[in-house]
């Protein structure tokens, strides 16, 4: 392996060809118009989208102006995801269009002087490229050692390409680094998927418990306009969070966990119920297996051994089931989105699933829902060539029950020490920068230097671009047509995305990618189009629509066709193996894996250390969105949450910049500001997730604050589904610049 | 005719979403901006509580912007919005100084601009693009001297309080607290 074969382009020759900032329009289009003119309304023109800010996927009206520039873009009041209502990402949506520092052209690694450097290169050649690699891995070692790490609708046009082309490992770090556990600890338990969005009953809920979940940080747009509701209606919210989240400060009940013990609370939880005979007896009765295991095994976890872990006391642990079971069925134990912490997350999530169905809220008002989602026709292809072998054959039954394909393990399958026989030599990247999602990141850089081809397509230069072979400039959403969100909701429907301006620079969208990529492998035949938008109408005309019409509409409405809920005198059939609510389960058992959930302690941060906790900001989507011009100016670098006692015991002063220090010795690139506030206990510390950012080209969020990802090296991966625990690192403050401080 | 804005703190996760889309909808230049989110925290860990409130220009009934204007510029329109006339403004400043909540900025253009209550949606019968766009429809709009009211009805029925009281504005933008 040559260790420099791919390093890290850091001054990139982006613009060498002169296309950078030569724009001199391109001031007028970061906001320095005149402001508040009255504008010739007759010239306003809106096109449908939905939004790619965040996999929310909220419908709306992108407004262009008198120029034909995008002057803003609201929410659609027919979509049930944003009813009208766009977050300030969505708001914020058209500064990942005017974006200076997006990424224009294609570019492609290549050495000058001794050196290497991305040089501009045709969209041509760069297809040339690719197909002539992709073409050398299906002839050494077969289509399938070609993987795709997607997120977001442009990767959906890639996943066509890669079936066409024979290979089915394609992967979305959205599963095993986010919300996995919980899809298998609700599978298990009632044999059904959350999905996305949750079709959780927010809108009717009494009682809502948050294990965590920071709803308002996470600004999941239906689910806060619904929290929002439910606190005018005086629902009680029980939040467990070691810090006072928006969502704790709004809560009747906020309980300051000592951080890796949710499953002890919510094991003495169950007790309380299960003891008191508190739980919905005929739901229980008629729908649920293993409630005698359950007895059995929580008779031991009472709220005063709860208490001697979890720090909450024993009154209070009492008090809250008992209000919980006062307000079910409607009583919500929301199941969260990104799960994966400690490694057992798996079990955590089933323990909520478990608590959920004693208070019988799965299928009722207040409580769950059952979504229904549309039927959309797939656009007539010839037949994909059947693959040889999958992620599954390297895993030989490990994980049976994940879901989903586990990014992180697409990994391991590239690492030089993969001894299998299932060999990943090229990469396809879209829409994720891998070296923020999947932790250990040495350990992806490893598997980064062993690939024959790592193609990256995206919208922005990120960590991930600096190591691409070759780099393609997707269009931001905006710009294009995609496939129509289709998901689950209270109501089927389906919105559409239209473009509202032209493709800026030689940027292009997913979809044309695939199909001049395709024409080059001698794949057309899978892509018989001119335009996405032809694909969108027909689909719309099997369906008795039509974009004509959907350009008027933006979003599709239709019938539902079963109960939302548990109908009284109705008998529920669950999709587990048992057909009922397997409170034991059966699944798990069978994997040799705890049948009902156990509490395990889990390592304490060393003296001097303190745990290193992360979640969002209402402003951002991860790494996406720190150097978006609009949102950045909301919020431009995180801060380190720090108990005040913490603070003195480390003579640190509000507003000071540290470096942080990892359990295994790594230091942060670049430093963060301490935030001295109450909100925190005095065993972790906290900052968002996103920033930190280490590409030079990103120039407004370079090097501002901390990455998280790069101090999260001790990586717990979770037994029953491969996810990885994120939470189990600590952290020591560094006052003084690092002299090995690496900025790249 | 009094028009008003109550806000409902309890509602409010302080997302900003009121500040980026005035910014669009008034073409605020980045940089600049006419609403913007406070957090305060009271009380030691683990009693502690924060308050989250947008706040704005409160369109004082006894506004010292518009008294201390030179040229007449800032002046009160129907309903008691205060409004800045752009070519009227010689960008002198002296509002930016004399607002207690500093709700004015000086536009790079050369006037100083501020929050309108989006008097041209007003216009079209629109509520202010902050409160169409809040997620958690914390932000109500209305006139104060309609008592079926959203606004009137939840200044009757709610704990609400003015922002710095004691100088004597009396502004025009409420919190429910």
């Amino acid at each position: 392996m040559n260790k420099s074969r791919r390093e890290f382009i850091k001054l990139s020759a982006i613009g060498a060809g002169g296309l950078v900032l030569a724009n001199p329009l391109l001031n007028a289009m970061i906001g320095q118009v005149n402001a508040a003119e009255p504008m010739d309304a007759s010239k306003i023109k809106r096109f449908p989208t939905y939004c790619e800010v965040c996999f929310w996927k909220c419908a709306g009206w992108v407004y262009t102006d008198e120029k034909g520039e995008i002057w803003k873009i609201e929410g659609n009041e027919d979509d049930p995801h944003s009813n009208g209502r766009f977050c300030p990402r969505g708001t914020g949506g058209l500064g990942m269009y005017n974006d200076p520092d997006r990424l224009k052209t294609p570019l492609m690694r290549v050495e000058e002087n001794g050196k290497q450097t991305f040089k501009e290169v045709s969209w041509d050649k760069a297809f040339r490229f690719i197909a002539e690699k992709m073409n050398k891995i299906k002839e050494e070692s077969g289509p399938e050692s070609l993987a795709l790490f997607k997120h977001g609708s442009g990767g959906a046009h890639f996943g066509k390409l890669f079936k066409a082309f024979g290979s089915k490992n394609i992967t979305a770090p959205s599963y095993a680094q986010c919300r996995g556990p919980r899809e298998v600890g609700f599978n298990t338990t009632f044999g059904s998927n959350i999905n996305s969005p949750e079709p959780v009953d927010l809108e009717n809920t009494k009682c809502l418990v948050l294990i965590g979940n920071h709803i308002g940080e996470n600004m999941h747009n239906s689910h806060v306009q619904e929290m929002s509701k439910a606190i005018d209606r005086g629902a009680t919210i029980i939040t467990v969070d070691p810090r006072l989240s928006t969502a704790a400060s709004k809560s009747k009940y906020w309980l300051p966990i000592k951080p890796a013990t949710d499953i002890a609370l919510l094991l003495a939880w169950m007790n309380v119920i299960v003891s008191e005979e508190l739980y919905d007896k005929k739901y229980i009765e008629q729908y649920a297996y293993g409630l005698e295991d359950l007895q059995a095994h929580v008779a031991d976890k009472t709220p005063e051994w709860a208490e001697k872990i979890t720090s909450i006391s024993a009154d209070v642990i009492r008090q809250t089931a008992r209000e919980m079971a006062f307000h079910a069925p409607a009583t919500l134990i929301h199941p969260g989105r990104h799960v994966t912490w400690y490694g057992d997350d798996t079990q955590r999530l089933r323990a909520m699933a478990m608590l959920n169905a004693l208070l019988g809220s799965w299928g009722r008002k207040g409580g769950f829902y059952f979504p229904e989602k549309a039927k959309v026709a797939s656009y007539p292809h010839p037949g994909y060539p059947p693959v040889n072998w999958t992620w599954k054959d390297h895993l030989d039954g490990t994980y049976a029950l994940a879901g989903s394909s586990i990014a992180n393990v697409f990994v391991d399958m590239s690492h030089p020490d993969n001894e299998s026989d299932y060999k990943i030599k090229g990469w396809f990247v879209v829409g994720t920068n891998l070296i923020s999602t999947i932790p250990d990141t040495k350990r992806t850089l490893e598997a980064i230097q062993n690939l024959d081809l790592l193609v990256v397509v995206d919208t922005m230069p990120m960590e991930i671009t600096g190591y691409a072979d070759i780099i393609l400039p997707e269009c931001t959403y905006l710009e294009r047509y995609d496939d129509m969100r289709v998901s689950p909701n209270r109501f089927p429907n389906v919105a559409v995305r239209v473009p509202a301006v032209k493709t800026k620079y030689l940027s292009k969208p997913s979809d044309w990618i695939v199909r001049k990529l395709a024409k080059k492998l001698k794949l057309s035949k899978h892509f018989n189009y001119e335009s996405y938008g032809e694909v969108i109408d027909w689909q719309l005309k099997q369906m008795g629509s039509s974009l004509a019409e959907m350009k008027e509409k933006g979003v599709l409405k239709m019938e539902r066709k079963s109960p939302m809920f548990i109908e009284a005198d109705d008998y529920h059939e669950f999709g587990t193996s048992t057909g009922m609510i397997e409170l034991y389960s059966l699944d798990l058992e069978m994997e040799g894996f705890d049948p009902i959930p156990n509490y395990t302690p889990h390592p304490e941060p060393p003296t001097g250390y303190y745990r290193l906790n992360y979640g969002r900001a209402p402003m951002h989507t991860f790494g996406r969105t720190a150097n978006n011009p609009n949102l950045n100016e909301l919020m431009s670098e995180n801060s380190l949450w720090v108990n005040p006692f913490v603070a003195a015991d480390n003579n640190l002063e509000n507003g000071q910049e540290v470096w942080l220090k990892n359990q295994d010795g790594v230091v942060s690139d670049f430093p963060i500001k301490v935030r001295v506030t109450e909100r925190i206990g005095k065993d972790n510390v906290y900052m968002v997730h996103g920033f930190g950012r280490a590409n030079k080209k990103l120039k407004r969020s370079f090097g501002k604050g901390i990455s998280d990802s790069q101090l999260i090296t001790n990586v717990m991966v979770d037994p029953v589904m491969g996810g990885t625990g994120m939470r189990g690192n600590f952290v020591s403050f560094v006052t003084d610049k690092p002299e090995s401080e690496v900025v790249s | 005719m009094r028009y008003a804005m109550v806000i409902d703190t309890k509602k409010c996760v302080g997302c900003s979403d009121c500040v980026v889309a005035c910014q669009n909808e008034n073409r605020v230049p980045i940089g600049y901006c006419r609403d913007w989110v406070i957090e305060h925290a009271k009380g030691t860990f683990p009693n502690v509580s924060i308050e989250l409130r947008s706040e704005r220009c409160n369109h004082c009934e006894n506004s010292p912007c518009v008294r201390c204007c030179p040229t007449g510029a800032s002046h009160y329109k129907d309903g008691g919005l205060v409004k800045v006339t752009r070519h009227e403004c010689i960008g002198c400043g002296a509002c930016v100084q004399s607002c207690p909540y500093d709700a004015r900025y000086s536009h790079p253009d050369g006037f100083v601009d501020k929050c309108t209550f989006c008097h041209h949606r007003l216009a079209e019968g629109k509520l202010p693009s902050c409160v169409s766009v809040c997620p958690t429809e914390c932000m109500y709009f209305g006139d104060l001297d309609d008592k079926e009211s959203k606004v009137y009805q939840l200044l009757q029925n709610r704990d609400w309080k003015v922002l710095a009281p004691e100088v004597g504005t009396k502004p025009h933008v409420y919190y429910l607290i």
